[in-house]
């Protein structure tokens, strides 16, 4: 398998190697699309000219990249088109060994569950062999690396594809089970862009159910093992943290980052929700909204964690996709990471409902933002409700997605328990709905 | 019987002469000087100066006599050291008209140095900014932290100072407000003779504002009281610049009188004032013939070094009793005795340009050239350029080239915005090469703000306060060290270390930017959308997390499936 892989990986990094060098470069690293306040290259670039002059790169409201950042692109600013070029094939590699292991625990539970007679008798179609999860990985690893978004994103020297590095590896070192670079991991992502906190979750309940810990409330076993977890996690946490202090001796980093995600002054349009939503808001209700925006990103996951408890890694693909459509200034970036996984949940094509119509919507979408920027922001003909109403369109269009892979991944385990073939009480044909 | 008469008034002269010495000694000095520029515009300059003995700082001082109660409350109020605020509308063009004698941005312009004694520097800068507004009926309450910055190295004292302390100053331009009669009536109101009487008879705003550059100042600062300067005098100098063009007020003709710019004459000088003087500009542009005819003919001409130029003037000394034998009034014509060349336009050594460049309402980029016309001498300036926070500057797109080549500054103080709290803030000492132009360019990229912080015609666009460019320009003819007091007043506001030298204070012109506005009609519709969106993603997770699956069972129907039935069997149609 390693072949096809790094025949994948070679001609990702010819299409960006020529992207690079064409005039198309200085385009999409324009676009507001790929580039947001939060991880535009120019910013950086910005920031450690500041840093030259002898002023704060945190004193203004330009830069909003954490401290690791400016280390790592202190040294390395000559290399930015390799250092991005590496992390996507860093993020594809990662997934691909994350999703094989993953394929061999889905495997080794199916035949579990078999043996134990959890299956109906007729649902010999919805088994997965191993023949038909052999290719998942690499298309993993294709999905990610020849994504248009996460071309753009890398063309485009957005620090996003670092961020997806950091998760990714994340995802790889919990399903390889190792709490301890789990937890180092987490906190990395968390440090970097503060809504992989949810992820917190999905990652336990993953960890437990290796280490075959019941998930029952009263078991000691349950509790031992979420605090030993909880604790590393927020031990790494806080120790990135003051190493972030010693780089510039100041705090002012956190309310540049930290307080710059949750309060979202700047209104720089995007693909998300809140540009627009806070540009015209009164300003009464303002700080209302932002709370209410912000706790949405976090709501969903104690209910997700409670009816996905044995399913976490499609928890953990749900959560990623919730992070990417409510976060406060979202990227296409983001939108790649979680489609990358699309193809682990390929045998649920049957049971989703929407696709075609779902993917007509994101691909007519992503295509018609660059033209109506254009024609508010250049041509002046069109105005911000143009962009704006796209950006809706989006959003749906995604959101949608995400709900229609978990209404198939349930109806799939509905079958696989009640069996294929339903039938009413007088005979005929049955019909499933959700009560 | 005698004696006893002369004594009640001898007594009554002793203390008087005892209490003139406490008295604190004031002094108005009002001038006025014409200068004609290049195009057969006129310029005409008026300085108002009282000086007064006292130390408003320390001691309690209440009886005001030429100098105004309003300033000398707000100064000892508020420990204010200097005080200068110019009301400016238009924009004086450096390379048409010359060198300005003083020149102002488009807009408010105020910027004060405080007394180390004030503790919250901010909260008296706040409470002046409002009391002026009060005073000069103009919106000067707009200043806030968004439009002030405090400049490290283009704004030195003026007057006297003990240390230099930046932190004590403030300054902030306004480059939208207007002036209007509604702010000339208190300004004149603060003169000693008011507008009766001396040379503020001439200022009357149908004619004053009908004009290409009007501008209006005040400046406070204290100044020494003697050569040996042993104590301190606070001087007020009030002076107004108006440029008067061809072609809307003189009606095409070059000629120039009092009456005809002004509609007034000059009929005396103020009984207060202890000098008043008008000046009228004839040098000799080409040495040889004298360009401008002056009638009534001067009593005296006055040589005078100003601006590393020699210039000779006319003077008309209103307080001499001989000027008004003749008439009594006096009214100063100007004729030009022949028609103007072209090539005699001077270049002035410094002038700058400034604008903006790009397309789109998503980025952009501010150019500024600045020009040294000096064959020979090179010299540094002080670039001081405030962008408010919503274009958001990029200092590593920062590039200045002169000749071709990069120049790079010796000094760069900047200090970055901060979103809605405070503007960029960007000092640069740059060398200027001999007869050179350097071209001094940076990117921005414009924000989208709330709905309620744009003004009320938004695509109007955005205002960016002019650039100030500090110079100590070289002379082409050594200055000679002058008594401050007996020199005229244009030529001593700003101090001079040395004759080789003299400051220079140019501004650019302001920026108009245009930003990307959102759609102003639509906040309810973007709230319901948007919510509709969030409640679209919560509803179906709702649905998939709460509910189960189940076989559909069939159910009987409601009331009106029944009904139908029934309407069905009537008609002999199947049922449902």
């Amino acid at each position: 398998m390693a072949a096809p892989l790094v025949l994948v990986v070679l001609v990702a990094v010819t299409v960006r190697a020529v992207l690079y060098r064409s005039s198309l470069a200085a385009f999409i690293s324009e676009r507001v699309e790929v580039a947001s306040p939060l991880n535009a290259w120019k910013r950086v670039v910005e920031g450690l000219a500041l840093l030259d002059l002898g002023v704060s790169p945190y004193s203004g409201a330009i830069f909003h990249e954490t401290p690791l950042i400016i280390y790592l692109f202190h040294f390395l600013i000559e290399y930015a088109e390799l250092v991005f070029m590496i992390t996507d094939v860093l993020t594809a590699v990662a997934l691909y060994l994350a999703i094989q292991d993953f394929n061999k625990v889905v495997f080794k539970k199916q035949k579990l569950l078999i043996e134990l007679d959890k299956y109906a008798p007729d649902v010999a179609e919805l088994i997965r062999t191993p023949m038909e999860m052999h290719y998942i990985p690499l298309k993993v690893a294709l999905f990610y690396l020849l994504n248009p978004y996460t071309v753009m994103s890398c063309v485009a020297k957005s620090t996003c594809a670092i961020n997806n590095t950091v998760i990714a590896f994340f995802i790889l070192a919990t399903i390889k089970g190792s709490a301890f670079l789990s937890a180092v991991f987490l906190a990395l992502a968390t440090y970097q862009s503060l809504y992989p906190l949810t992820l917190f979750a999905p990652a336990l309940l993953y960890l437990l159910q290796r280490q075959f810990i019941p998930i029952k409330l009263k078991s000691k076993s349950f509790w031992l093992y979420t605090m030993q977890y909880a604790a590393l996690y927020l031990c790494s946490l806080v120790v990135i943290i003051c190493l972030s202090f010693f780089l510039l001796n100041s705090w002012d980093f956190i309310p540049s980052v930290y307080g710059f995600i949750l309060s979202v002054p700047d209104l720089t349009p995007n693909i998300g929700l809140f540009w627009y939503f806070f540009a015209e808001m009164f300003e009464h209700f303002s700080l209302f909204f932002v709370c209410v925006f912000q706790i949405n990103v976090f709501f969903y996951t104690i209910p997700l964690a409670i009816k996905l408890k044995e399913h976490p890694v499609f928890f953990m693909f749900v959560q990623i996709a919730i992070i990417s459509i409510f976060k406060s200034y979202p990227t296409v970036g983001d939108v790649a990471l979680y489609m990358a996984f699309l193809p682990v949940w390929s045998h649920l094509y049957r049971f989703l409902r929407n696709i075609f119509i779902l993917s007509c919507v994101l691909i007519v979408c992503s295509l018609l933002f660059p033209v109506l920027w254009h024609l508010w922001i250049y041509a002046g003909s069109a105005n911000s409700n143009f962009y704006y109403a796209i950006t809706l369109t989006f959003n749906i269009g995604q959101i949608l997605l995400v709900s229609d892979y978990f209404y198939a991944f349930l109806r799939r385990e509905y079958y696989l328990t009640h069996g294929l073939h339903l039938t009413r009480q007088d005979g005929t044909e049955a019909m499933l709905v959700l009560k | 019987m005698l004696a006893a008469l002369l004594l009640p008034l001898l007594l009554a002269a002793g203390p008087g002469r005892a209490g003139a010495g406490r008295e604190r000694r004031d002094a108005l000095r009002e001038e006025l000087l014409l200068s004609p520029l290049p195009a057969g515009d006129v310029a005409a300059t008026f300085q108002f100066r009282t000086r007064w003995d006292a130390d408003l700082q320390r001691g309690a001082v209440s009886h005001y006599r030429l100098f105004p109660k309003a300033l000398g409350r707000l100064v000892a109020a508020l420990g204010v050291r200097e005080l200068h605020l110019a009301l400016t509308q238009g924009f004086w063009r450096t390379q048409a008209w010359g060198q300005p004698p003083l020149q102002a941005p488009a807009g408010a312009e105020l910027w004060v140095w405080f007394q180390p004694t004030v503790t919250d520097v901010d909260k008296a800068w706040k409470e002046l900014s409002n009391i002026l507004s009060g005073i000069f009926c103009a919106s000067l309450n707009f200043i806030d932290s968004t439009n002030t910055v405090t400049p490290t190295a283009s704004f030195k004292p003026l007057g006297l100072a003990n240390g230099t302390d930046h932190h004590l100053l403030r300054y902030a331009v306004l480059p939208r407000e207007v002036v209007c009669t509604e702010n000339l009536t208190p300004w004149k109101k603060l003169l000693p003779c008011g507008s009766k009487a001396g040379l503020a008879v001439l200022l009357k705003a149908e004619r004053l504002f009908h004009s290409s550059y009007h501008s209006q100042a005040v400046h406070i600062r204290p100044v020494c009281r003697d050569a040996s300067c042993l104590a301190v005098s606070w001087e007020l100098r009030q002076t107004l610049t108006v440029v008067f063009d061809t072609f809307s007020s003189g009606q095409g003709k070059k000629d120039w009188s009092l009456f005809k710019m002004f509609s007034r004459t000059l009929t005396d000088a103020c009984p207060l004032a202890s000098q008043s003087k008008v000046y009228v500009d004839i040098s000799p542009k080409n040495k040889e013939k004298e360009l401008l005819e002056v009638t009534p003919p001067p009593v005296s001409v006055h040589e005078a070094i100003v601006q590393g130029d020699k210039r000779t003037y006319a003077v008309y000394d209103l307080l001499s009793p001989s000027l008004f034998n003749t008439s009594r009034s006096l009214n100063v014509q100007l004729k030009w005795k022949r028609p103007q060349d072209s090539s005699e336009l001077p270049t002035p050594v410094l002038h700058a340009q400034r604008y903006v460049s790009g397309y789109g309402l998503q980025t952009g980029e501010i150019s500024t050239l600045i020009y040294n016309t000096h064959p020979y001498r090179a010299f540094p300036v002080i670039l001081l350029e405030t962008v408010p926070w919503y274009l958001r500057l990029y200092v590593h797109t920062l590039t200045i080239v002169t000749k071709g080549k990069e120049n790079k500054p010796s000094y760069i103080h900047y200090q970055p915005a901060q979103d809605r709290r405070r503007p960029h803030l960007l000092e640069m000492l740059i060398q200027l090469p001999a007869n050179s132009v350097t071209k001094i360019t940076i990117q921005f990229e414009r924000a989208l703000l709330k709905w309620t912080e744009y003004t009320p015609d938004p695509n109007h666009g955005f205002y960016v306060s002019s650039s100030v460019l500090s110079a100590l320009v070289p002379s082409v003819i050594a200055m000679k060290d002058m008594d401050v007091e007996q020199s005229p007043l244009f030529t001593s506001l700003f101090p001079s270390s040395d004759g080789s030298s003299y400051f220079v204070r140019l501004y650019t012109e302001p920026l108009l930017v245009n930003l990307p506005t959102p759609d102003f009609s639509m906040p309810y519709n973007v709230i319901c959308l948007t919510c509709t969106v969030v409640a679209v993603c919560y509803g179906s997770f709702y649905n998939l997390l709460t509910r189960t699956f189940h076989v559909e069972e069939p159910s009987r129907g409601g009331l009106a499936k029944r009904l139908a039935n029934i309407i069905r069997k009537f008609r002999g149609v199947p049922p449902l």
